[in-house]
């Protein structure tokens, strides 16, 4: 049984780990006064859920979160916020007030109190219909047929297969509409 | 709480079962002897770009340090250290010292989830994978870790308070995420006929369906040229174009930190050819047996499919650097245009053709190791190369322009250029 107890050790001491730095950057990110470093500290956020994700064994899900919201849409953001150069850091106003502090302070407490609620009393384990809890017993025992994915994929692909083709469509009509949007403002110009 | 503190002693007096003990002990042996060979040959890689270089353009090249320079690396090392450090007014510091990191890191964390060999029996432990972390989803991890490699350029460039540097940083990113898109597409083809994205569970499948660049010409295609798109080399040099933007992202760093740059980019070099050859080319496979690809495993096994491995990755090395001293350079809007309007809508069709086939395929009962399924693809690959080939082409090669030039017409052009010929007219 060392074995086990030496994974739990481990697998603890990564948990909080990247929880903990996962929180810190995310304090950071609110924090900072300069755009770029607050983007940067979102990066970081990002990549410790992502690790976080692969230690739940959803490592499709960490490897999808890297490469979508790492990897492409905060890699413009950042290219947007160079090219709009914001200015000196220490010139920018913040425009939260004493009131939009104490505000954001309230609602966390809020957040906090519930979430400390839910896991203390097992009220997450009654939330969860009993037939999903099997299912997901009983996947969790199968043998993984085509590697970490093929869980993932055989029901998108099967059972949801209208929801994620209308997904798709909703996100081709985005980028039709954006790239209207800013021909329009340019042929007015 | 307790009985976790006296496991970290047992740990630490080395009282662990022994598979987890054989496991950490093997894990770190991997990390140390695979990263310390990799960074060597990164050394070495750019030692080779400038003997290659010299070669082609017909000079000697370094060739003083040591016999035929091979000291040169160590050489370069000393003076890149030496030299004095920079910070350029108004950067940013913690950025500035933070991105040539940013830039060297990604290429060597995919590098770890790449096999090299066969696997290797070891007495007494049992098998030992020959790659430095096995990961069920290698592929994909690849393809995200790869992603963040345009960081380090973009930072650089940001953080260096230098005009020219931002704009290289703003083209480096620009690039970077337009041809991760035709390069995961590319991929999905790989992804198809494996089923799997295990890396592992890839070069299995070429082992027994034939190598992934007969099957899968114009996904192997698509692939290199983005992943030379990804690694900033030439043709697609762009954030670094000296001749527009001095020395682009890394135009204000000095010392070890420029070092970096070049550093990365060496390794970016490797990595994308070990992808190339993990994804295309077999990976570590012998070709025509299937020998080294089944049980039992040895040592020799190890030995000679790590030797192909290493011989397939230095072949495409060399590729990148030929290519280096052969092409000239992109501009701008047709690097965007290539990414775009070639490189993206080809790797779409060629998704849904491949699909389609093997679709078909399968439904009428076609073994996917026989024959007939690699005629297939084979035949389907001839068609899309024959293709590409004379859109890429335009007459230049198959029908040469002066070709289409009328007889009268060369006659005439070379009358008037007698008449006109200053060499003729001497004296005057």
């Amino acid at each position: 049984m060392q074995v086990n107890q030496f994974h739990s050790l481990f697998y603890a001491f990564t948990f909080y780990f990247f929880g903990l730095v996962a929180i810190a950057s995310a304090i950071a990110f609110v924090t900072r006064k300069s755009p770029v470093a607050a983007a940067v500290w979102l990066v970081l956020v990002m990549f410790s859920l992502a690790a976080l994700y692969v230690m739940l064994d959803a490592q499709f899900i960490g490897a999808i979160q890297v490469l979508v919201y790492t990897g492409a849409i905060m890699v413009v953001f950042l290219f947007v916020i160079m090219l709009l150069n914001l200015g000196n850091p220490s010139e920018l106003a913040d425009a939260r007030g004493k009131w939009g502090y104490l505000a954001a302070l309230l609602i966390g407490l809020v957040m906090l109190a519930e979430v400390m609620a839910l896991t203390r009393s097992n009220t997450i384990d009654r939330m969860i219909p009993p037939d999903l809890a099997a299912k997901a017993a009983a996947a969790a025992a199968a043998p993984l047929a085509g590697g970490v994915i093929g869980p993932i994929a055989a029901p998108l692909f099967n059972e949801y297969l209208l929801a994620f083709e209308l997904t798709s469509v909703l996100l081709l009509a985005a980028i039709v509409g954006a790239v209207v949007l800013s021909k329009r403002r340019t042929n007015a110009r | 709480m307790m009985h976790h503190t006296s496991l970290l002693l047992q740990v630490a007096s080395g009282q662990l079962p022994p598979t987890m003990g054989w496991f950490v002990i093997f894990a770190i042996i991997k990390m140390l002897v695979a990263f310390g060979i990799y960074l060597v040959c990164v050394a070495y890689t750019t030692f080779a770009e400038r003997r290659i270089a010299a070669w082609i353009q017909d000079r000697h090249g370094p060739n003083r340090v040591g016999p035929q320079g091979i000291f040169q690396v160590l050489a370069d090392g000393v003076k890149n250290f030496m030299k004095e450090e920079t910070l350029p007014g108004g950067a940013n510091k913690v950025m500035f010292i933070l991105a040539p990191a940013l830039a060297f890191i990604p290429s060597l964390v995919t590098w770890a989830v790449i096999p090299f060999a066969s696997p290797l029996p070891v007495p007494g432990v049992g098998l030992i994978d020959m790659v430095v972390a096995n990961l069920p989803i290698g592929f994909l991890f690849t393809l995200s870790i790869s992603s963040l490699g345009v960081y380090g350029l973009t930072i650089a460039g940001w953080s260096s308070n230098n005009k020219y540097a931002l704009l290289g940083g703003l083209r480096a990113s620009a690039q970077m995420i337009s041809y991760e898109i035709s390069m995961g597409m590319s991929t999905v083809c790989v992804l198809l006929l494996a089923g799997n994205v295990g890396l592992n569970e890839i070069i299995t499948q070429q082992a027994s369906q034939g190598w992934n660049v007969m099957l899968l010409t114009m996904a192997f295609f698509i692939f290199a040229v983005s992943s030379l798109a990804e690694t900033n080399r030439v043709p697609f040099d762009l954030p670094e174009a000296e001749s527009e933007l001095v020395a682009g992202y890394h135009a204000e760093y000095s010392s070890m930190k420029y070092s970096m740059f070049p550093i990365a980019e060496y390794a970016n070099i490797i990595t994308a050819s070990s992808l190339m050859v993990t994804l295309f080319f077999g990976g570590w496979d012998i070709p025509f047996t299937s020998w080294d690809n089944l049980p039992p495993w040895t040592a020799l096994k190890t030995v000679l499919t790590m030797g192909l491995y290493v011989g397939k990755v230095m072949f495409f090395v060399f590729t990148f650097i030929w290519l280096r001293w052969t092409l000239p350079r992109f501009r701008y809007d047709q690097l965007m245009s290539i990414g775009w309007k070639v490189l993206l809508p080809m790797a779409l069709v060629y998704i849904t053709v491949v699909a389609s086939l093997t679709l078909g395929l399968d439904a009428a009962g076609v073994v996917r190791t026989g024959m007939g399924f690699k005629a297939a693809m084979l035949g389907m690959n001839l068609v899309f190369v024959g293709l590409v080939f004379w859109v890429l082409d335009r007459g230049r090669i198959v029908s040469p322009a002066f070709s289409r030039i009328q007889r009268a017409e060369i006659a005439h052009l070379r009358a008037v250029s007698e008449r006109s010929d200053l060499s003729n007219q001497q004296g005057t």
